[in-house]
């Protein structure tokens, strides 16, 4: 055993997350480009002297760096740069809320699966099977064709093809911690099953669920791309970062700073949140090797 | 075996249903039903359209409607495209020739490149390649597939001028080096993400192999390291491979479909999303109970095969 492994035993559990999670360099990177990318899609409109929807049709496709366009403008004469700050607010807030929505019905899916079991269990968890059978693309973009396109619907449908990994992680643990003798305590105590459900058996799992969570940001800022870029996510002229590359591939040949800004930033935030989740999972739980 | 094998043919059978009443609530949730093609029509009067329900059956309670259409799925009738009248299964089958061609080749790819990444990572585990080949699919696995091909586009086609790009062959040729110059760019947008699943998936496949106890015994033997990595090692990672092709089906389905549309390759998933804009409901819900059936049975082949060739699975 090595000098290492027997200081961070004697540490407190935070403080040795925290140590092997510091390790990680590239999940604090993931971390610091996170925290550049909600503070920029924020703050930044504010700062530059363009609006995002200020239409400019005599500097039309004007490439990045020449004059005051940073990143250029696109076929309406729009600054590239600020529609890609006000595009970053709303796919990272799509993502977030999309995050929060998944892992509530993903939680309460499977805190009630996991603690009762058996045909309760079975059924909620058979669901989970059946719903997790449809590709997400095509289920997601199913429902995008039944419903009016916008914000709000565009947040809904990812969460509602989303919700079904989380309830599989939490169905397991649950199952597995109310067997446990403080689970056991609190019933002969008296708690009814919801507070044991969710003042108990959900808190003590929290490690797998913050790193679900965190993964499935990534997802979700993914899925909004793919459906905004095919049309059926969020519609113009509100950017996000997918439907800037929804009319991109026409420009590709004369603009192609149009297709590589917004490109560029969805890959920098999902791979961003990908690597944080991946710290997280290696600094919370070791003995978790999901790949 | 059998046993295991009925076991699991019952469980994908009750699935099956499962999702077939997904996809019939689907169907029903859609403004308007099943009528709304009819609905929206200037010249539908509401005695016409209470006639057309009628006919359609859709008067009738609802799980009598869903025993019927699950029914007819079954038997193959999937009901008529709104945009020609043509029935839905001779449409859809007539696209699945070139997304099976797709998904192949960029299977095979994904395969290749992502084994021998992830036994390589493994075997050199920490070192330069393996830091490079980790961090790589993760960022692999970050990018929107769509962008990924639009860059392919850009560089080889535009800029380049080496690939074509779209279509699954030029008007009038057709040739087999015509179509497998077609076939590069979309196969190896959609291998990207299928080779970085399967090289994490073979590399911690093969750590979880290379520390076990009969490796060091044969070690201890004075067994040949090369005769230790293919005869014992490799044979054993390769297994659990199995799981993660029926795993990635659905991955490679989506990715399939994203790829075609990029690349305007006439498949299943350009199909699906040109029926979407008709609002062609009919096609759109075949195309969906297809693939959820091709995932699910996909998923129970994976099992069937994986319990075949590794016997713990099915006595445990």
């Amino acid at each position: 055993m090595t000098a290492a492994t027997l200081t961070s035993a004697q540490l407190a559990p935070g403080q040795a997350a925290w140590r092997r999670f510091r390790r990680h360099r590239l999940a604090l990177a993931g971390a610091v480009i996170i925290v550049v990318l909600v503070l920029g899609s924020a703050f930044g409109p504010y700062l530059l002297p363009f609006d995002d929807t200020y239409i400019d049709i005599m500097k039309r496709f004007a490439p990045p760096l020449s004059g005051a366009h940073i990143l250029g403008t696109d076929e309406l004469g729009r600054d590239v740069l600020a529609r890609l700050m006000m595009g970053g607010r709303v796919s990272l807030t799509i993502g977030i809320v999309a995050m929060v929505i998944a892992m509530a019905v993903g939680i309460v899916v499977g805190a009630f699966a996991g603690f009762y079991g058996g045909v309760v269990g079975a059924v909620l968890m058979r669901l989970v099977d059946a719903v997790l059978c449809f590709p997400t693309i095509f289920l997601l973009l199913a429902l995008a064709a039944l419903t009016e396109p916008g914000l709000v619907t565009t947040t809904v449908l990812i969460a509602a093809t989303a919700w079904m990994w989380v309830a599989r992680v939490v169905e397991a643990q649950v199952r597995s911690l109310r067997e446990r003798e403080f689970a056991v305590a609190a019933l002969a105590f008296g708690s009814s099953n919801l507070r044991i459900m969710f003042r108990e058996l959900v808190p003590n799992a929290i490690a797998p669920i913050v790193v679900a969570a965190t993964l499935n940001v990534a997802k979700a800022i993914l899925l909004e791309s793919y459906l905004s870029y095919l049309g059926y996510g969020v519609q113009p002229p509100a950017a996000s970062l997918g439907n800037m590359l929804n009319n991109a591939q026409i420009y590709l040949t004369s603009a192609p700073w149009l297709a590589i800004a917004p490109g560029l930033a969805i890959t920098l935030a999902v791979t961003s949140f990908n690597f944080l989740g991946d710290g997280l999972r290696d600094a919370l739980d070791p003995r978790m090797n999901i790949p | 075996m059998a046993r295991y094998v009925v076991n699991r043919l019952a469980q994908a059978i009750m699935l099956l249903v499962i999702v077939s009443a997904i996809g019939f609530a689907i169907l029903h949730l859609a403004p308007g039903g099943p009528l709304s093609q009819f609905a929206a029509s200037a010249q539908m009067t509401q005695e016409d359209l209470d006639r057309v329900t009628k006919q359609l059956g859709l008067d009738r309670p609802l799980p009598i409607q869903y025993l019927d259409w699950f029914g007819r799925m079954v038997r193959g009738d999937w009901g008529k495209s709104y945009r020609d009248g043509e029935a839905v299964l001779s449409v859809v089958s007539s696209h699945l020739g070139a997304t099976l061609e797709l998904m192949a080749t960029a299977t095979i790819i994904a395969v290749l490149l992502g084994c021998w990444i992830g036994i390589l990572g493994a075997l050199r585990r920490y070192s330069l390649f393996d830091t490079l080949a980790t961090v790589g699919a993760m960022i692999a696995l970050s990018i929107p597939t769509f962008w990924f091909g639009l860059v392919t586009i850009y560089v080889f086609s535009v800029k380049l001028g080496w690939l074509p790009a779209g279509n699954r062959q030029t008007v009038g040729d057709g040739s087999f080096l015509d179509l497998l110059h077609h076939l590069i760019a979309p196969a190896m947008v959609l291998a990207l993400v299928e080779t970085a699943m399967w090289g994490r998936f073979m590399r911690s496949s093969m750590l979880e192999v290379i520390n076990q106890d009969y490796i060091r015994t044969a070690r201890a033997k004075g067994m040949p390291e090369w005769r230790i990595l293919t005869v014992h090692a490799l044979r054993n990672a390769l297994l659990p491979m199995i799981t993660v092709a029926g795993l990635q089906f659905p991955t490679l389905l989506g990715g399939a479909l994203v790829a075609e549309t990029v690349f305007t390759w006439p498949g299943m998933g350009r199909l699906f999303l040109d029926s979407i804009g008709y609002r062609d409901y009919p096609v759109v819900m075949g195309i969906l109970m297809f693939s959820a059936t091709m995932v699910l049975i996909g998923s129970l082949l994976a099992d069937i095969l994986y319990a075949v060739v590794d016997p713990r699975i099915r006595v445990g």
